[in-house]
């Protein structure tokens, strides 16, 4: 089968703009990854196509892109899932700069994400030979939240992000809950303060691009709407 | 353009990330990673991490040492065995007490599960009779190495860890013993940068990639193992590289033998639990080796599965341990069955195939990351490893699961803390003459290379070789042609040219590179190979099938020798209390 690509293409040393490029992409077949496809351009067709990936099967987080106007993993998706009678259009994650072709910087991602400490933070020593006890179901109520790659599919596609480049984003709220609720943490009033203002947990307008996009399927509104609950009933 | 720090650590996996966590803030300590941290290979490690906690029933880390040692076909050496095992308890405590979510008990206290080859006596009083699988594996759901790894990398933003991350590594620096920094390529630019270091530790992970089907990264390229390698040093048991029996099929993506921990059963075509045949008292819990030797006889016995495109497999069946148990205990695995495979599992058994996994082999070092020099046991002065490119030994011939994300976390901290007390007295040795010069004769070399060779096709031709004839069953007439045909791809290589011939983000350059280092990792695990005339863990020669204590209770040491075929010496097993006993499961 013959597919259809077209990619939007950006070297800073060579364009003065992004552009597309179409690739005809003979012999795939739809149970291809999205990834194996861009491999066959990069190793047969094109080595300058440039794109960042690494485990290829949806755990690493590194190659999240934009794919027919939806934020995914190229890993994550087949070419079944996708309208492959069609051209695929695949651009770079929006909202960030492109260093080049569906390469983006991640820095101010990564910056927001270690604004909300993301770290336990304890004042109480723990018991010197044993682990702290903490109830399985306790336990359990953390592991949709710890499952977040830092794909940083959910922040890029949220609208919120889009009109205010200080949103924190829905990438490092997930962070957020996962140690404010983490009931072995003892500092979860510092964090919600940090997440307590227009450019926090406030400025997300529960759009839900974010649950849509998530390839990891975590429900990352109801678990901002849990911060906002917190912090509505949180005492002075 | 010059860098300096007391400690650079190459590699942000949970070795690296480990180790730096070690680093006092007194000295100032750069982690240098081709990806971002928590990219790294071991976020894909899911079922486990072992230690005698003894939280389900009763277990003792004797209990966890015999096994990892009988595990390794008696290559491991013991004396490190022992410091891991005993070690191990304390080193998952301290992870939970910085903040790792495990999966809990009744009780509240960390859950362990069962996991291939980890026994302990049927009878207390007969310690080295009968065995019966011990729940030991400590998790968090089927993401262990994913939390782990997360919460590593946590710990080094609260300790304000400087990453360098998308720097690609592209020399070490080694100088009369003495190892003084890295040479480096800041991806993102394509500038040099030389680190100028008074320690340097390497974690640089595996090399999995050198097989046609693998379970690991594209990133798993031995950078490291190859970069020592070249500089002249040794690699040690290079041809003990472990086939996990349960990759996807045709994708080689890892199903963690949690999945057989959890009740999982394999079967042939037939719908016979095979495994019964073969180690009729652990079954489908047996080591990696056994398992993945069982599977391809199946095959070859013309008990497997012809898949579409003419590839066999076997089953995997979890279907049996209802959906409760697969939504809560497996998500991941029975997630990538569905999604690249249409596999339902909680309906249907899952098709896999063995996948090139694990180096048991690597950078020798001592207990405490310390790389050495030669068999004889020197070291060179201001170079440490730890994790998967380095060959402490504890996993001899054959790794169990769950016993490397052991090995990074007690390795990566015992390599930080002996950086630490050299740093007290170290001094920084001057670099010499042009330090960059190699990285630039390199880049330049394959940017301007104008021959009509093609990364991509040497790449694809050096994973069939290794999968062909450096597989699962070996013998010398395969070993001997693969041999023939790395000597040609290596001749290849020389004529090689790539498309992308700017600066910025050049992968196009990078895979050239890491081809390279694939070619290395390679030529050392083969020639090691064909050199081991026995059976031994995941080493198996059809033309030598029994284990000889005799002659080869003795680690491989494989050193270059440029122009002509690697030389090879051998440092002996230390034996401390297991004596060698025949492996039966």
């Amino acid at each position: 089968m013959d597919l259809s690509v077209k990619i939007l293409r950006y070297n800073p040393e060579k364009d003065s703009k992004p552009y597309f490029q179409e690739y005809k992409v003979p012999g795939v077949s739809e149970d291809w990854r999205l990834l194996d496809v861009l491999h066959e351009i990069k190793w047969k067709i094109d080595g300058t196509l440039t794109f960042r990936r690494s485990c290829a099967h949806g755990i690493c987080g590194s190659d999240g892109m934009r794919v027919n106007g939806k934020n995914r993993l190229a890993c994550s998706i087949l070419l079944k899932d996708l309208n492959y009678k069609k051209t695929i259009t695949i651009e770079p994650l929006p909202a960030m700069p492109i260093i080049k072709d569906l390469v983006v910087d991640m820095t101010s991602f990564f910056q927001k994400y270690e604004v909300i400490k993301p770290y336990l933070i304890t004042k109480t020593p723990p018991p010197p030979d044993s682990e702290r006890l903490q109830s399985n179901e306790d336990a359990e109520k953390l592991f949709e939240s710890a499952k977040c790659i830092l794909c940083a599919c959910c922040t890029t596609s949220c609208p919120s992000t889009w009109t205010n480049d200080n949103y924190i984003g829905p990438a490092a709220l997930l962070k957020t809950y996962r140690f404010v609720f983490d009931t072995r943490d003892e500092a979860p009033d510092e964090r919600l303060d940090i997440i307590d203002n227009p450019d926090g947990v406030w400025r997300c307008h529960t759009i839900f691009n974010c649950i849509e996009t998530c390839p990891k399927e975590i429900n990352i509104t109801w678990h901002i709407s849990q911060l906002k609950t917190r912090l509505a009933s949180r005492e002075f | 353009m010059i860098k300096t720090y007391d400690v650079v650590i190459i590699g942000a996996g949970g070795a690296g990330l480990r180790a730096a966590v070690e680093i006092p803030k007194e000295y100032s300590c750069a982690v240098i990673s081709k990806v971002f941290p928590p990219r790294s290979h071991t976020g894909t490690a899911q079922g486990g991490v072992c230690a005698a906690l003894g939280n389900m029933e009763e277990d003792s880390w004797e209990n966890h040492a015999f096994d990892t040692v009988k595990g390794s076909d008696y290559l491991g050496d013991q004396d490190a065995i022992e410091v891991m095992c005993q070690d191990a308890v304390r080193a998952i405590i301290e992870l939970e007490h910085m903040g790792m979510p495990f999966s809990r008990n009744e009780d509240g206290k960390i859950a362990q599960r069962k996991f291939g080859g980890h026994t302990k006596p049927a009878d207390p009083a007969d310690p080295y009779g009968k065995r019966i699988p011990v729940m030991r594996s400590c998790y968090s759901a089927d993401r262990t190495g994913h939390v782990m790894l997360q919460t590593l990398f946590e710990n080094c933003i609260k300790n304000q860890v400087n990453f360098f991350s998308e720097y690609f590594v592209t020399q070490l620096l080694v100088e009369n013993g003495v190892c003084n920094g890295v040479v480096a390529i800041d991806i993102s630019t394509g500038e040099i940068h030389t680190f100028h270091a008074r320690a340097v530790v390497f974690a640089t992970g595996g090399y999995g990639r050198a097989f046609q089907i693998t379970s690991n990264a594209h990133v798993g390229t031995g950078d490291g193992t190859s970069l020592v390698y070249k500089v002249g040093l040794p690699l040690e048991d290079m041809e003990f590289f472990q086939f996990h029996p349960t990759g996807l099929w045709r994708l080689g993506i890892l199903v963690s033998e949690a999945a057989r921990g959890e009740g999982g059963i394999l079967k042939n075509k037939d719908g016979e639990r095979f495994m019964q045949r073969y180690a009729p008292t652990v079954m489908d819990l047996a080591p990696r080796d056994m398992v993945s030797r069982a599977i391809i006889t199946e095959i070859r016995e013309g008990r497997g599965i012809r898949g579409s495109d003419g590839t066999d497999y076997v089953l995997l069946d979890v279907s049996h341990l209802g959906k409760k148990v697969i939504d809560e205990k497996l998500p991941e695995i029975t997630g990538f069955a569905r999604t690249y495979l249409g596999v339902e599992p909680t309906k249907e058994p899952i098709p896999i195939q063995p996948t090139a996994h694990y180096a048991m082999g690597g950078i020798p070092t001592d207990i405490d990351g310390r790389v050495l020099a030669n068999e004889k046991g020197d070291i060179i002065k201001g170079f440490y490893a730890a994790g998967e490119c380095a060959c402490v030994s504890v996993h001899g011939g054959n790794r169990l699961g769950t016993n490397s994300l052991l090995d990074i976390i007690v390795f990566g901290r015992r390599s930080g803390k002996a950086v630490t007390e050299y740093l007290k007295t170290a001094e920084f040795t001057p670099l010499s003459g042009d330090a960059e010069e190699q990285t630039k004769k390199q880049i330049e070399f394959i940017k301007t290379g104008t021959g009509n060779e093609n990364v991509t096709k040497i790449r694809t031709e050096l994973q069939v070789m290794m999968m062909n004839k450096c597989g699962v069953f070996r013998n010398e007439k395969e070993l001997n042609e693969g041999i023939e045909e790395l000597k040609q791809l290596k001749e290849r290589y020389k004529n090689i040219s790539i498309q992308d011939k700017g600066n910025i983000f050049n992968t196009d350059l990078m895979e050239a590179i890491e081809l390279g280092n694939l070619l290395d990792s390679a030529e050392a695990t083969i020639y090691s190979a064909a050199d081991r005339k026995e059976s031994r863990g995941a080493h198996t020669r059809e033309d030598h099938p029994k284990r000889d204590d005799e002659n080869w209770m003795k680690h491989t040491f494989i050193t270059k020798d440029n122009g002509s075929d690697p030389k090879i010496t051998y440092k002996p097993v230390v034996v401390t209390r297991y004596k060698p006993m025949e492996r039966k499961y």
